[in-house]
């Protein structure tokens, strides 16, 4: 998990500290949405070869949904939320105001329900970037895979074309205090050449 | 999973790698979506091998690191290290799992089907090579994990709920 060379520790704070303010405004307005408390991990900022992501979430056959969302305009990238299955069921049943374990599949309902869960957490995201930085950002349709963690992820390298590069990797896991309802996810954004030089310089950090 | 599979050594092929084995070992890769694994047996000499193929064509990128992700130059190699091995290139049989489309309603910039493509390029150098294909289980939208037994050259595919189809 090396980090970018050109990225001094203070670069990197920036934006462990820029995925803080988005990520907790996006927990804010799930919360809302699922009129429930949700916490996260202090998100980790790291430079890492995008096949890597799968390690850091589990194993190649576990079944998990994954919202991915583009992203365009002035940080221009993809935002992805990862949630194994047990907790995709859970937050189905909690949008549809359903007893947890009512939900056993995803129909399309279901579906819709994950994809806007991606969706309002990317908009309050991005919302709270711009509200730090002036920098517009917008964030396309949400897609949503559900299948082994392995095929899903690698099929979204290679579709998006990260497949050469090492990939800016904010990473947060979310999760509910109560036991018996934990909700777990992984949130990543990863950002397009350039992208981060013009986050820097909007926050006025210039890059060496 | 049968027993048989217990005193057998499994090897893990990576994705964008490719990994050789004899009777009786096992080659298996995980979670393939769109990319495709590529079986290539030999019946005689009881020589397999397995590659993890990412991407189609490495004439379209610069800089190549690992040949192994690209159908184009993966391919050829496997097949060149197993010959080294003992393996003839005339018995050489193929088999092709994976290239899915995993990801339904893509936008714009992430419509091109790589998993479809991915399975034409290996069609396509594999004939250019002389080697046939036996069996395929390409397409649809789901992931599969591929395993080769080079005892009989068997290619079993499992997706999610465990179900297991062997070709």
């Amino acid at each position: 998990m090396a980090n970018h060379p050109e990225l001094s520790s203070t670069h990197m704070d920036a934006l462990r500290e820029i995925s803080n303010i988005g990520m907790g405004n996006a927990l804010t307005s799930l919360a809302q949405l699922v009129n429930r408390r949700i916490n996260m991990d202090v998100p980790v900022a790291t430079f890492i070869p995008f096949e890597q992501t799968v390690d850091l979430i589990g194993g190649s056959e576990e079944l998990v949904s994954c919202v991915s969302i583009r992203i365009t305009g002035d940080v221009p990238g993809l935002v992805l939320f990862v949630f194994n299955w047990e907790s995709t069921l859970k937050l189905v049943d909690m949008l549809m105001g359903q007893e947890p374990g009512t939900t056993s599949e995803l129909d399309e309902i279901g579906q819709s329900a994950v994809m806007e869960v991606g969706n309002v957490l990317t908009g309050a995201f991005v919302g709270a970037i711009y509200s730090l930085t002036a920098l517009e950002m917008k964030s396309a349709v949400p897609l949503l895979a559900y299948d082994m963690l392995g095929a899903v992820m690698t099929s979204l390298m290679v579709a998006s074309g990260r497949v050469e590069e090492q990939v800016l990797l904010i990473e947060t896991r979310l999760f509910q205090e109560q036991a018996e309802n934990n909700i777990s996810g992984h949130f990543f954004m990863l950002t397009e050449p350039g992208s981060i030089e013009r986050l820097f310089n909007a926050l006025g950090l210039s890059m060496t | 999973m049968e027993p048989a599979a217990r005193s057998n050594v499994e090897i893990q092929v990576g994705i964008a790698d490719y990994k050789i084995a004899m009777d009786p070992g096992r080659l298996i890769t995980l979670g393939l979506g769109s990319c495709v694994g590529v079986s290539l047996y030999d019946p005689l000499s009881r020589l397999g091998g397995l590659l993890h193929v990412m991407l189609p064509d490495s004439t379209q990128f610069n800089n190549v690191t690992k040949p192994a992700k690209f159908a184009d130059l993966g391919i050829p190699l496997i097949i060149k290290e197993m010959q080294s091995l003992g393996a003839s290139p005339g018995r050489i049989q193929a088999k092709l799992v994976g290239g899915a489309q995993m990801f339904l309603g893509l936008d714009d910039k992430m419509t091109l089907n790589i998993g479809h493509r991915n399975t034409e390029k290996s069609r396509e150098i594999l004939k250019k090579m002389g080697i046939p294909i036996l069996d395929e289980e390409v397409g649809g939208n789901r992931g599969r994990t591929m395993i080769l037994d080079t005892r009989n050259g068997q290619v079993t595919i499992r997706t999610l709920g465990n179900k297991l189809k062997v070709i």
